[in-house]
């Protein structure tokens, strides 16, 4: 027998004092029940007593303080999951809004989700190529890896992100591919052109969308992700698929996040977020992984606009923490004409070591990588020494390290939103670079390899 | 056992009236479920009690228990090879009860009741013995035999010790104590993780702790029983020089603490470090590893707890004399789950949030590390080294724990980001980088690598040091400017740099060097300087200098095989020498 109670004492922002309640529990959910019948989702955020601080889901427009009723509904926040979800369009609390039928639920799963045992991880170590070269040469992405995108606005984040969903495949594999994706307080013409791209696709038969807009309420944004995740969760661990989930934007989910703890006067931390922040997005990335005796996997790439494209800004700093890499996007070559504007230098993909080398890429990926990676970081710097300097400043091995650093971006960096290459291409392509500068240089590379690819190289580039 | 009734639920805060009888720091379990938590506040009735997993589903009503001890956790046979989380429950274990997620009010055991181990006596009946003595070992793993002691507070005459094959519970040794009462040993010890354990004396570090890292032990050595810390901002490579050092430190025991970071971290110990073989023993070097995780997504007071819980473990087994490496990765989250706590109980934040006991909890931390003269009568001496790593936000180290950690630690092993962007790893930034024990050491590497040894190192981070002036100089007006002396000097820096301080620790053979090959690749770029320089001053073309051919065999050396180094290097030295005579003789032809 669930009691309603008619004790709604406050309401102030996304916060609800009910009192004299009993038997209430912290993070149950709760239902208020409006005098013109409409029903909102809430979740008790603290009981004290006979006290319950409830944080609304849905905005508050409506709440009559005497006539609104609430219900507790004894458990969590769950979501029905089904593979009927594949192909369709969910509000940000998991509602169908795309005029098709409601799911019929295989199983109800808390949208909280449960912390991994690490003892039941399984390491990523599968290779994902995406086409990319900026991504699938220097900042490798394995299968179970939680890599973001830092951008900032105006930054070309989405094609990016378009581009890894349509590209991505595992090498030699034909296994069951899927793409959750949840659109957390972005604009509509950003969530079209993602809903557009997956369906000139065809990729949207794949793919389980959530949306909440940036006019949807603010608050509902902090369940979107988790319900994006759950919906992946059962995917993934339940029916053996190979899950990419995007989250963009989690700045937007950060900044919900700081509207509640500000609502309910917490101590805050830097910049106004609370001190929990860190331990709040890590619930959500460390959902991403793989588990031992399962064949599914969860790939996270979460999106995040860097405010004044500062990246120790406490929501990409704490992200970066937690996420095993980022990939950076760069003003300056955007400005510069690069396609896709990825700053290879401060990017990164912590698992990358594990995902590539003999029987994954190829043998030589490894010590060419940290070469490109180097020669480019000397490149700049002769680059920004040739600015203040002039170019006669410069010796001669720094010259051509300059003159690398700018074919690098050209041709390496920059290959466009449709170009999809192959590793071997990207590895190919790296050599036919460093061919540009003196073997002696080559430090980084094992003999053997330099032995191996390095004459191909210079046959082909004569020619040309 | 007194009962108390919850009044109050805020995330892992749980308030409960009815507790007049517990003490601070009782270990509870609350609600039907029995969720297990630590009383950390008491007013009058109410205990503010944190719990160490999810609370979802509580709320006022439920019964609260006190256990009546604080949070212990047990030591004996049996912890190595093993993964706990932050309050000692086996996680391998749990998968088996709970699958692949982590389900609420699992209580296991931290040590098996079942399995048996061959307890071997070193004491007789009759003998007197002490807290602290040895009566016994246990041949734990194949690389590590661990002591039975007599634990704390027991002193008498041993009336019975057996031998055999015995469970963690079965006494092993019975004591009768002055006033004729008897103590029943087992091999089995719990002690409360806030509690430091006794030992009889601290002494001074005196060895370096040898980590196979040429930037750490050549240039920043960490002494055994020393303390140090690791900034970076992220990406800047901290948990890849703390697995390195907890693969590669010449410590018998290793402990490691993933305290609120990522879990595939910890999946990558756990899958690892069974494969790789330790340099000295050729084991497994998991076999002398003890792992805690409480990764970012486990609840946040278990996080608080683990450390304690780590370091106890590890002053558990430097009281049997052993020298122990305790990695913490990280701080920072341990200092963000002490700030979660203190917000959820209002108190009144200090800097940033953080509660003003900050400083004086890491202090205490760190304070358990050191080299000591162990309980028991032979005096044997156990050390226990503790490494940090901190995240600072924005990679800023002015931030409070940074800070805080600063004034405790004696070596700072500072990580730059720019070195991390050029892929120049360990990204140890040579210049802001320090180690206090570096005097006290100096003998034991004069002794026992080679007498000049502290001397190179002197001379390497003067060069270093004259390099970062001289780059401010080409910064203004280019590197033409210089002369050929402090040009070659610039060169001979890019040597040390690229070729003895950048290593690559995925690389099978670079990523281990010893203390006679870590001399030897220094000598070789210290003599190639010294001596190139000499050929330039005689009048010898710089260019020519600068591009000598074995500058690349020299840059290879890294790669050469530990057993290869010393005849390599005697090829190398004489190569070194001819090719620098020629180019002496050839000088003032090529003068035109």
């Amino acid at each position: 027998m669930i009691k309603e109670y008619r004790t709604i004492s406050e309401v102030a922002g996304p916060l609800m004092l009910v009192q004299g309640v009993e038997g209430v529990t912290y993070d149950e959910l709760g239902e208020i029940e409006l005098p013109s019948g409409e029903t909102r989702q809430c979740k008790v955020l603290e009981v004290n007593g006979t006290n319950a601080l409830v944080q609304l889901f849905e905005s508050a427009a409506g709440i009559n303080l005497a006539e609104s009723k609430v219900r507790f509904l004894g458990r969590g926040i769950e979501l029905g999951v089904s593979e009927d979800m594949l192909g369709r369009v969910f509000d940000g609390l998991g509602r169908p809004i795309d005029g098709g039928p409601e799911i019929i639920p295989d199983a109800r799963m808390d949208v909280n989700g449960l912390p991994i045992n690490p003892a039941a991880r399984d390491y990523p170590a599968e290779f994902i190529q995406t086409g990319v070269s900026a991504i699938d040469g220097l900042n490798t992405l394995v299968r179970g890896q939680k890599l973001p995108i830092f951008s900032g606005s105006g930054l070309p984040h989405a094609e990016l992100a378009a581009q890894i969903a349509r590209q991505a495949k595992v090498l030699g594999g034909g296994e069951n591919f899927a793409v959750v994706f949840a659109a957390i307080g972005i604009t509509f013409e950003e969530a079209d052109f993602f809903v557009s791209d997956f369906k000139r696709t065809g990729a949207i038969d794949r793919t389980v969308l959530f949306t909440n807009l940036a006019n949807d309420p603010a608050i509902e944004r902090i369940s979107t992700p988790r319900i994006a995740l759950t919906a992946a969760e059962y995917l993934a661990f339940e029916k053996d698929m190979h899950v990419l989930v995007i989250l963009t934007d989690i700045t937007n989910y950060a900044e919900a996040l700081r509207e509640v703890s500000a609502a309910r006067k917490e101590v805050p931390g830097r910049r106004g977020y609370p001190g929990y922040l860190y331990t709040d997005l890590a619930t959500l990335y460390e959902r991403a992984g793989r588990k031992k005796n399962h064949r599914g996997s969860i790939t996270l790439i979460p999106i995040l606009t860097m405010p004044e494209d500062d990246k120790t800004h406490p929501i990409p700093d704490l992200t970066g923490y937690i996420t095993e890499g980022q990939i950076i996007l760069s003003r300056e070559l955007h400005r510069k004409g690069v396609v896709p504007p990825i700053d290879v230098l401060p990017s990164l993909s912590r698992l990358k070591d594990k995902g590539i080398g003999k029987g994954k890429t190829r043998e030589d990926h490894a010590d060419t990588m940290n070469q490109l990676f180097a020669a480019y970081s000397r490149g700049k710097q002769c680059k920004e020494l040739m600015a203040i300097l002039g170019e006669a400043a410069l010796t001669d091995i720094d010259k051509l390290y300059a003159q690398f650093a700018d074919a690098f971006e050209n041709q390496y960096v920059s290959q466009g939103y449709e170009t999809n290459r192959s590793i071997e291409d990207t590895l190919d392509l790296g050599w036919k670079l460093l061919d540009m500068l003196p073997r002696g240089e080559l430090k980084r590379i094992r003999d053997e390899y330099l032995d191996k690819y390095l004459p191909c190289v210079c046959e082909v580039n004569r020619k040309e | 056992m007194n009962e108390g009734r919850i009044v109050k639920v805020s995330g892992p805060l749980v308030v409960a009236e009815g507790m007049q009888d517990a003490d601070m720091f009782d270990v509870v379990r609350v609600g039907d479920q029995g969720l297990i938590g630590e009383i950390i506040e008491m007013r009058g009735d109410r205990a503010s009690i944190q719990v160490y997993e999810e609370t979802a589903g509580l709320g006022p009503g439920a019964k609260v228990v006190s256990t009546g001890v604080p949070l212990s956790v047990e030591l004996g046979p049996g912890m190595l090879e093993n993964i706990y989380d932050g309050i000692q429950r086996p996680l391998t274990e749990m998968l088996e009860i709970s699958g692949p997620n982590i389900k609420r009010g699992i209580d296991l055991k931290a040590l098996s009741r079942t399995k048996r181990w061959k307890f071997v006596p070193t004491v007789e009946a009759g003998q007197r013995v002490q807290a602290g003595d040895v009566i016994g070992t246990v041949k734990e793993t194949v690389i590590v035999e661990i002591k039975i002691m007599v634990p704390y507070g027991i002193e008498g005459v041993v009336k019975e010790i057996e031998s055999g094959d015995f469970t963690v519970e079965d006494v092993v040794c019975v004591v009768e104590k002055d006033d004729g009462t008897l103590a029943d040993i087992t091999m089995m010890q719990k002690w409360p993780v806030r509690r430091g354990r006794p030992y009889k004396e601290k002494l001074v570090p005196e060895m370096p702790l040898l980590t196979g890292q040429r930037v750490i032990d050549t240039l920043f050595p960490i002494a055994k029983g020393g303390v140090a810390a690791v900034p970076g901002p992220f990406g800047s490579g901290k948990t890849v020089v703390q697995h390195q050092l907890a693969k590669w430190a010449d410590a018998d025991i290793v402990v490691y603490i993933g305290c609120g970071e990522r879990g595939n971290e910890m999946t990558d110990v756990l899958m690892e470090f069974p494969e790789l073989k330790d340099p000295k023993s050729g084991e497994p070097l998991m076999k002398r590893t003890v792992l805690i995780a409480n990764t970012s997504d486990m609840p946040v007071a278990a996080r608080e707890a683990s450390i304690y819980t780590g370091i106890t473990i590890a002053e558990f087994y430097r009281d049997m004399g052993y020298s122990v490496a305790l990695m913490a990765d990280s701080t920072s989250r341990w200092a963000e789950a002490l700030r979660e706590m203190s917000g959820r109980l209002e108190e009144m934040p200090g800097e940033e949030g953080y509660p003003a006991y900050l400083a004086s909890r890491l202090a205490q931390f760190y304070e358990r590390a050191g080299r000591v003269v162990c309980l028991g009568f032979d005096g044997r001496e156990g050390a226990l080294s503790a490494i940090g790593a901190v995240s600072p936000p924005g990679g800023d180290i002015s931030e409070p724990v940074s800070q805080a950690t600063l004034r405790i630690v004696k070596v700072f092993w500072g990580l730059d980001a720019n070195l991390a962007y050029a892929r120049h790893f360990p990204a140890i930034n040579w210049l802001t980088s320090y180690s206090l024990y570096i005097d006290r050491l100096s003998k034991w590497f004069a002794d026992n690598v080679n007498k000049e040894f502290p001397e190179l190192r002197s001379e390497t981070m003067k060069l270093l040091q004259e390099e970062a002036e001289l780059q401010e100089i080409v910064q203004l007006v280019g590197v033409d400017a210089l002369s050929f002396q402090d040009q070659f000097k610039l060169e001979a820096c890019k040597s040390i740099r690229e070729d003895y301080l950048h290593q690559n620790a995925f690389h099978e053979i670079d990523t281990y060097a010893s203390t006679n090959k870590q001399y030897k690749m220094l000598k070789l770029i210290l003599e190639y300087y010294r001596q190139g320089s000499e050929a330039i001053d005689k009048g010898a073309d710089y260019n020519k200098v600068v591009s000598m051919p074995i500058r690349e065999t020299i840059g290879r050396f890294k790669y050469v095989e530990e057993s290869e180094v010393d005849k390599q290097f005697e090829v190398l030295m004489e190569e070194l020498r001819k090719g620098i005579q020629e180019l002496i003789s050839q000088g003032g032809e090529q003068d035109d």
